[in-house]
């Protein structure tokens, strides 16, 4: 008997020794050899670098937003490297700041919608019945009416500011995260290590937060970094019809909404701002479809 | 599949119940005053009274979307607080350019996105599917208004070849429908790749080839129709999204369609025109989603038995 135990322990040592990384670190070293997320956290990185040192480097009152008549409608040139607009703005200055709002807004109202939608989509996994067909209905009625309709009635209903901008479009996120979590609760639910938490005596919100959550993590993080895409597009989307953020901030949307009276003659300044979006939103993707092969390599087959 | 088709038809009733109840509640609710927006300036409080006393905005809540909702049984979806005119015409005289834009789209996005998908699907893992792919995810990150508006500064503005705006003829309708079907073919291109995907491993896959049939039968016959299902899921989908207008696109290019008609009339507060207008889309969208229902049984031999075993 100890003969056994005693080789048990021998052999199993080197082999604790070789697979001591947790889950995160497995999936970490999965994302690492991905080298299109690589590209696109790097560019994130790079990209949050720049939203924090733009407010340090322009002065918003006089590089942001300031007017000068005398240079406006500059081509790009040495000293203004993407021109500047129809009051005389460098286009340089206003793209990088820009950054500040997209990420802000994105980051923002994905969180917002993350906690209401993996909330109510617990309780609907979770408890069923009646709870999970009201959720669920008002999920499938949000869901049937395209994102930025949703978002344009609320925010002409309440008024134009950052606040209503960051409600009218986390609405559209918290319905993909109800739906996810609902599902990935309602395959967990059946577990025995859920029985064996309710059998500790644990009480029911113990129970989804401590034991269920923790184990839909993935399929919520890969949405969540996917989300972000689409929010910042929305939100660029909804500042181009005049309803985002309003003008004169440096908004990417907002700007190639004023930069489209100018197309004819000056066609760069519309070029830059979308080009941002564009880097940007290719930058989550990238990442979100590497978190997602990391986290679950079975998908990738 | 008849019983089915009227059980589907009835089920919009509850639907365009509570979609017009939300709608009309919430203008009403937060709306402001339209009978102030509507009178002149220099109106006295009195005409004011008038004007609210004429379209009814005295009555109680529920009062007036009960009388809304009589009308409507009528077919009388009311008029226009700001123009004047009849909400189901003014719905019905954009909904041509909105059914043209959105068609071409979607016809523009299939052209693009099932060859590309079948062929990523066969090459998979290639280069050939990287550049696939590649496509598709800048397709999926790129805004759209910003494709319309490279699109115009390319085709209209520096090669002269197409129109910038309105609607004028097909040349018109060019740009329009790539801005909006590009961005549903990057959609439409991932669903048709992993489908063909999880079929092209399929043993009558291999049954197919081994009986000599010639490559293209065998993808297209065998596998592209069984795959089809996720596909006709998604263009529905996508279909019945552009119908309530690209309000995006309608803005690039000067589109007098529905999206912006909803869109002008919500930032106008014109509570009839918004609620009608959402109803009638609500409506369209339904009939859309019962359509591909029923092209599921007309592709599907497996799905028409079930409906027919049912009716049994």
């Amino acid at each position: 008997m100890s003969a056994v135990t005693k080789s048990t322990v021998t052999t199993a040592k080197p082999v604790t020794k070789m697979k001591s990384r947790s889950q995160g670190q497995e999936a970490w070293r999965r994302l690492k050899k991905n080298k299109g997320a690589m590209l696109g956290l790097a560019f994130l990185i790079l990209l949050v670098v720049v939203a924090i040192i733009s407010g340090y480097i322009f002065d918003y009152e006089t590089d942001v937003i300031g007017i000068n008549p005398a240079e406006k409608l500059q081509k790009p040139s040495a000293q203004h490297w993407f021109g500047t607009d129809n009051l005389g703005r460098d286009i340089f200055a206003r793209v990088l700041y820009g950054s500040r709002y997209s990420l802000v807004i994105g980051v923002g109202s994905v969180f917002i919608g993350l906690v209401i939608g993996v909330l109510c989509g617990a309780l609907a996994g979770y408890y069923g019945g009646m709870v999970d067909q009201v959720v669920m209905r008002i999920n499938d009625m949000l869901y049937a009416v395209p994102n930025i309709m949703i978002a344009v009635v609320i925010v002409s209903l309440f008024g134009t500011s950052t606040f209503n901008l960051l409600l009218s479009l986390c609405v559209t996120v918290a319905t993909a995260f109800t739906r996810i979590a609902r599902a990935s609760v309602m395959t967990i639910r059946q577990q025995e290590f859920v029985e064996a938490a309710y059998a500790m005596g644990l009480p029911t919100w113990k129970v989804i937060f401590k034991h269920i959550l923790p184990n839909c993590l993935s399929p919520i993080i890969v949405q969540a970094t996917l989300s972000i895409g689409t929010t910042i597009i929305n939100a660029s989307s909804l500042s181009f019809l005049g309803i985002g953020i309003p003008s004169p901030a440096p908004e990417w949307g907002a700007m190639l909404s004023e930069g489209r009276n100018f197309i004819r003659n000056s066609g760069y300044i519309c070029v830059i701002p979308g080009l941002a979006i564009m880097f940007t939103v290719l930058a989550l993707n990238l990442l979100g479809d590497g978190v997602r092969d990391a986290l679950d390599p079975k998908l990738k087959k | 599949m008849g019983r089915y088709l009227l059980k589907r038809l009835l089920l919009m009733i509850p639907v365009v119940l509570i979609t017009s109840l939300v709608i009309y509640g919430a203008m009403n609710l937060t709306g402001g005053d339209p009978a102030l927006a509507l009178a002149p300036d220099n109106a006295t409080e009195a005409q004011v009274e008038m004007i609210r006393e004429e379209l009814g905005l005295n009555d109680p809540f529920i009062v007036r979307y009960l009388k809304y909702m009589g009308g409507m049984l009528k077919g009388d979806l009311g008029t226009s607080y700001v123009t004047n005119k009849d909400v189901f015409k003014t719905y019905m005289q954009r909904l041509p350019n909105t059914l043209e834009l959105g068609c071409a789209s979607v016809f523009v996005a299939v052209l693009i996105a099932i060859p590309l998908g079948i062929y990523t699907a066969i090459n998979q893992n290639t280069w050939k599917d990287n550049v696939g792919m590649v496509f598709a995810l800048f397709g999926v990150s790129m805004p759209n208004f910003w494709l319309g508006l490279m699109l115009v500064l390319l085709f209209s503005l520096r090669l002269h070849w197409l129109p910038s705006s309105g609607r004028n003829g097909l040349a018109s309708l060019i740009l329009p429908a790539l801005t909006v079907g590009m961005g549903l073919a990057a959609l439409i291109t991932r669903t048709t790749r992993s489908s063909m995907l999880d079929v092209l491993r399929q043993d009558y896959m291999r049954t197919a080839r081994a009986k000599g049939a010639d490559e293209r039968r065998v993808i297209f016959r065998h596998g592209l129709k069984n795959a089809l299902i996720p596909i006709i899921t998604v263009i529905g989908m996508q279909l019945s999204n552009v119908l309530t207008g690209s309000v995006l696109a309608e803005t690039v290019f000067a589109w007098p369609g529905v999206g912006r008609l909803i869109f002008d009339s919500i930032s106008k507060r014109d509570t009839p025109m918004v609620t009608g207008c959402i109803i009638l889309s609500c409506v369209l969208m339904s009939l859309v989603n019962v359509l591909v229902d029923v092209l599921y049984a007309f592709f599907d031999p497996r799905i028409k038995a079930q409906y027919v075993r049912r009716e049994r």
